[in-house]
């Protein structure tokens, strides 16, 4: 009795052999400057809040006043750049801490940023996790500018062994949407109907745009 | 490609047994550019409803039936996408396992043309002093479009027409719905597709109704005339064939 | 002969609310897609990358299911292979069985409605909940999708607050972000409750081990992550060579699909949790299911460029990403909607697969229910021929049928034996001339012809005859050449 697997295999035909297509040439690496703009017109298109910080200082500053205006509880990512931020006080609970289920803002490191597509790459790892992004209806994400790659061809060339690296990797590009009903696009459904991405600046790379956002613009 | 000194007409069996003045309109048209015209009478079809139906056996003998009416001729026009589609795409298709066949197939085809491809590719025309007063929509029939990739040469070719208004249709490029046997073995479905071109032609005002197939006008006119609409269906050899307003006549008449 | 499809046609034609339904989707969708298309100066060139990588891996389908099966195993993941739905289904209950599972929460997956998982579930008595809003729609009302990638865009939102009302208690709402967060309450508890989550993938990486899935929603995410069984059902055509290969794949399905650069979220899952990761499930389990797939696989191995393309037609139906384009840009799916389909795969890729899958008798007529007009292959991401591989169903339905339909057979014959007497097939038409109109539109196709529109005027003569009566060949023209 052959097993499911032979009756399968079986009907494959012996492999033909040869290599996989060779990719199309990558793209030449943008400039540091290049790379943020493009990065931040692409997020912001989809929604997304973007803040460009230029210090730990005044990133930590906006996400707390962030955390004020939310209200409710928020869970902060144990990662190396979100704890440099050290946001302290009886709002932010270190991940582990306080069920993510129950936050109004999650605050998350990503570990890198795509700019043609303006997405966030996040590695679950420990300290964060798959889910930390995803369970709080307003979701902040720590991206250092330098870590902002052109596109997809990069992001494989840099990590060869992304299954090695964690078992989970999500790449978010805006917020969570639906168009099931009527077509009519909804923002937020089971993923944060709110994503903002708080840039960390080296000082010597500034992005063109003139102004910035508000530190914090009444929520529409 | 050099000009050639006689162009064979491969008249196509829909246009010489139901709309010859299509036939006439094109021979009109080539001999004012300058062409010697000839008809081999032993062409009857080339296979291709067969094939549409799934019967590969029979539009194999019907397509022998064409290499050897054509055998001989130098250069191969008709008056239909769908037809010269069929000759370049799938013949190599039909006569696959079959050597000899396969390679008269392949020199023939290379040597087939639609109407405005060959006027304008071809002989370099884009104009042909052709005269039409009135509004027409321009219908891109899916074979010439997306198989021959012919569709800068029709709109070339009308856009030379003296007192033609040429009006877009917003769905210029959506299946009219004839399709072969599609059209009899789905005909509510097919008369429903004919039913947005031909809302689309009255949206953009126009009269008349202009393509490069007679099948797909064949079925858009016989839909036109049930639903009572005045809209008239032309052959675009009849637009070019006009050397004053109203000799381009009615599809079917 | 009336066949269900026709009927189906019919109902759906005369449903004026559809009609508006399906030519705003067609149109939203497909302008979406030929805009993300535009945008992309190397767009071209990824779709035939994209066909390339997918040949390959076609051709090499043995190798690459072994390299994905044994990576999935190195990281602990448990693989099954399933050579029928019944073999998928019954895996998944006695997994659920054995870990006492009650409630399981399944993203949007085209494999699990094709191998009707939900019911094998139920039957069980495990609650298995749809998450995708789409499907939780469809779930609630007992229907099935109607589009691959907008389930629920048959149903009206007046529909869907009928529903809520009904099956939720929600009162009487048609403000969608009200049923939206309604859906999103109810769900949540169900994704932190449930035991088990399944899910699909839109693709499978060989080199790693790694599924990759893409959506807007989340519920993906959530599925795959909060639950401790994760359970992904994928048809063994979705693996591809390399993590790499994602740079081509994912940017022409999110454009194909919906005209996103992106989805809102792309996971690559390469197993269960590890050791040092603050969640994630315990356990992963990749089932690779057959289901009648390799059968498209029976023709010989590829020829190369040039060969007839006959033998290799078929595998190529294996190519597809399920992006729904093809859907999207097609005038008879524009006409009749999913549901009226024979299967859970509708539109052009349905009308191809399901009589490869499921038999030509299972789908009568539905190869013929196109007009060949090429739309589909001119958006499809990975270059299926997809009119080709219908004419050639349609051939092979033919010949799988010898005694069928003797009548048009014969018919055809006998019109291919006079299309060959060129003097027989000029009588033909001098004698039909003469016969009245009448009789001959109560014939065969005619009559169906004339069940939607006028028949042309038959005129006086042919060209033929013109050209005989009026033109004289001049000296040396050849009239060809005779057998």
């Amino acid at each position: 009795m052959k097993s499911a697997r032979e009756q399968v295999m079986g009907r494959i035909p012996a492999a033909g052999g040869g290599a996989p297509p060779e990719h199309l040439a990558e793209a030449t690496a943008w400039p540091p400057e290049k790379l943020l703009a493009r990065f931040m017109a692409e997020a912001s298109a989809l929604g997304a809040k973007i803040f460009e910080a230029d210090s730990a200082a005044s990133a930590a500053e906006y996400l707390r006043q962030l955390a004020e205006q939310k209200g409710g509880e928020a869970v902060v990512a144990r990662r190396p750049l979100v704890e440099a931020l050290h946001l302290s006080g009886p709002r932010f609970h270190p991940q582990g801490t306080f069920p993510a289920a129950e936050a109004t803002l999650s605050i998350t490191q990503a570990d890198y940023g795509l700019a043609d597509t303006g997405s966030l790459v996040l590695f679950s790892a420990e300290g964060e996790g798959r889910t930390l992004s995803l369970l709080a209806p307003v979701n902040a994400v720590v991206l250092p500018a330098s870590r902002i790659l052109s596109g997809l061809p990069e992001l494989f060339a840099r990590e060869p062994a992304i299954a090695d690296r964690s078992s989970a990797m999500v790449m978010v590009t805006g917020p969570s949407r639906t168009a099931d009903i009527e077509l009519t696009l909804t923002i937020g459904v089971h993923g944060p109907g709110e994503l903002h991405v708080v840039i960390l600046r080296e000082p010597e790379v500034r992005s063109q745009k003139v102004s910035h956002p508000p530190l914090l613009a009444p929520d529409s | 490609m050099a000009i050639p000194a006689r162009v064979s007409l491969f008249i196509t069996c829909i246009v010489d047994q139901f709309f010859p003045q299509v036939g006439i309109a094109m021979v009109e048209v080539l001999e004012r550019c300058g062409l010697q015209v000839g008809f081999p009478e032993g062409q009857t079809c080339c296979g291709q409803p067969a094939f549409n139906t799934g019967y590969r056996k029979e539009a194999r003998r019907v397509a022998r039936g064409w290499l050897e009416a054509f055998h001989g001729s130098e250069a191969i026009v008709a008056p239909s996408g769908s037809c010269v589609a069929f000759v370049r795409q799938q013949f190599p298709e039909l006569f696959h396992d079959s050597p000899a066949e396969l390679d008269e197939a392949t020199r023939l085809a290379a040597r087939t043309w639609e109407l405005t491809e060959f006027l304008v590719s071809v002989l370099g025309r884009e104009d042909v002093g052709a005269v039409y007063e009135g509004a027409i929509g321009y219908h891109e029939s899916c074979h010439l479009l997306r198989e021959l990739r012919i569709s800068r040469q029709p709109r070339a070719l009308l856009k030379n027409v003296r007192g033609l208004e040429l009006r877009e249709l917003d769905l210029a490029q959506e299946c009219c719905g004839f399709g072969g046997t599609f059209s009899v073995k789905f005909p509510e479905l097919s008369a429903a597709m004919a039913d947005e071109k031909l809302r689309s032609a009255a949206r953009a005002g126009a009269e008349t109704l202009v393509a490069c197939d007679m099948s797909c006008l064949m079925h858009l006119d016989g839909r036109a005339r049930r639903l009572g609409l005045p809209l008239r269906c032309l052959h675009i050899a009849q637009i070019l064939a006009g050397t004053s307003a109203g000799t381009a006549g009615r599809a079917g008449a | 002969m009336k066949t269900v499809l026709d009927e189906r046609i019919e109902t759906a034609l005369e449903d004026a609310r559809l009609q508006a339904v399906l030519e705003q989707l067609a149109f939203r969708f497909a302008t979406a897609r030929n805009q993300a298309a535009a945008d992309l100066p190397n767009w071209e060139e990824l779709r035939t990358q994209a066909h390339a990588i997918k040949r390959h891996t076609i051709e090499n389908l043995s190798t690459y299911l072994q390299q994905l099966e044994a990576r999935v195993r190195e990281r602990g993941g448990t693989v099954y292979w399933a050579d029928d739905a019944a073999q998928a289904c019954s895996y998944v209950v006695e997994l659920a069985r054995a870990r006492g599972v009650k409630l399981a929460v399944k993203s949007k997956s085209m494999v699990t409605e094709e191998i009707e998982l939900n019911h094998a579930l139920g039957r069980a008595g495990i609650e298995a909940v749809e998450t995708d809003l789409g499907e939780y729609i469809i779930q609630l009302a007992g229907e099935k999708p109607s589009h691959i990638v907008a389930p629920a865009v048959h149903k009206s939102r007046a529909q869907i607050a009928d529903l809520f009302e009904k099956k939720l208690g929600l009162p009487h709402t048609e403000d969608v972000a009200k049923l939206t967060a309604t859906a999103r309450a109810v769900l949540r508890q169900k994704f932190l409750a449930a035991g088990m989550g399944i899910t699909g993938a839109n693709f499978a990486i060989a080199e790693s081990g790694s599924i990759v899935l893409m959506e807007n929603e989340g519920n993906i995410r959530f599925s795959s992550s909060a639950p401790k069984i994760h359970v992904a059902v994928v048809g063994v055509e979705k693996v591809i060579p390399r993590m790499a290969d994602l740079a081509v794949f994912l940017p022409l399905l999110a454009r194909s699909a919906t005209g996103q650069k992106l989805g809102s979220y792309v996971s690559i899952l390469s197993g269960a949790r590890r050791p040092g990761e603050p969640d994630g499930p315990e356990v992963f389990h990749l089932v690779l299911l057959d289901n009648g797939r390799t059968r498209m696989l029976a023709d010989p191995v590829a020829q190369p460029e040039g060969s007839p393309r006959r033998p290799t037609l078929r595998r190529q139906t294996l190519y597809c990403i399920r992006c729904g384009a093809c859907l999207n840009v097609c005038p008879v799916y524009r006409k009749i909607g999913g549901h009226a389909y024979p299967w859970v795969y509708s539109g052009p890729i349905g009308a191809i697969l399901t009589p490869q899958m499921l038999g030509f008798p299972m789908a009568p007529k539905l190869p013929f229910a196109s007009s060949l007009c090429g739309a589909c292959r001119d958006v499809c991401p990975v270059k299926i021929p997809i009119p080709e591989m219908l004419l050639l169903l349609r051939s092979l339905e033919t010949e799988s049928m010898p005694g069928g339909r003797w009548l048009e057979r014969t018919g055809f014959r006998l019109w291919a034996w006079a299309m060959r007497q060129p003097w027989l097939y000029r009588l033909g038409g001098r004698a039909a001339r003469f016969i009245p109109a009448r009789l001959l539109a109560a014939a065969g196709p005619l009559a169906w012809w004339r069940k939607t529109r006028e028949l042309p005027v038959f005129p006086g003569e042919s060209f033929r005859d013109w050209w005989r009566e009026r033109r004289a060949p001049p000296a040396g023209m050849t009239t060809g050449r005779r057998p």
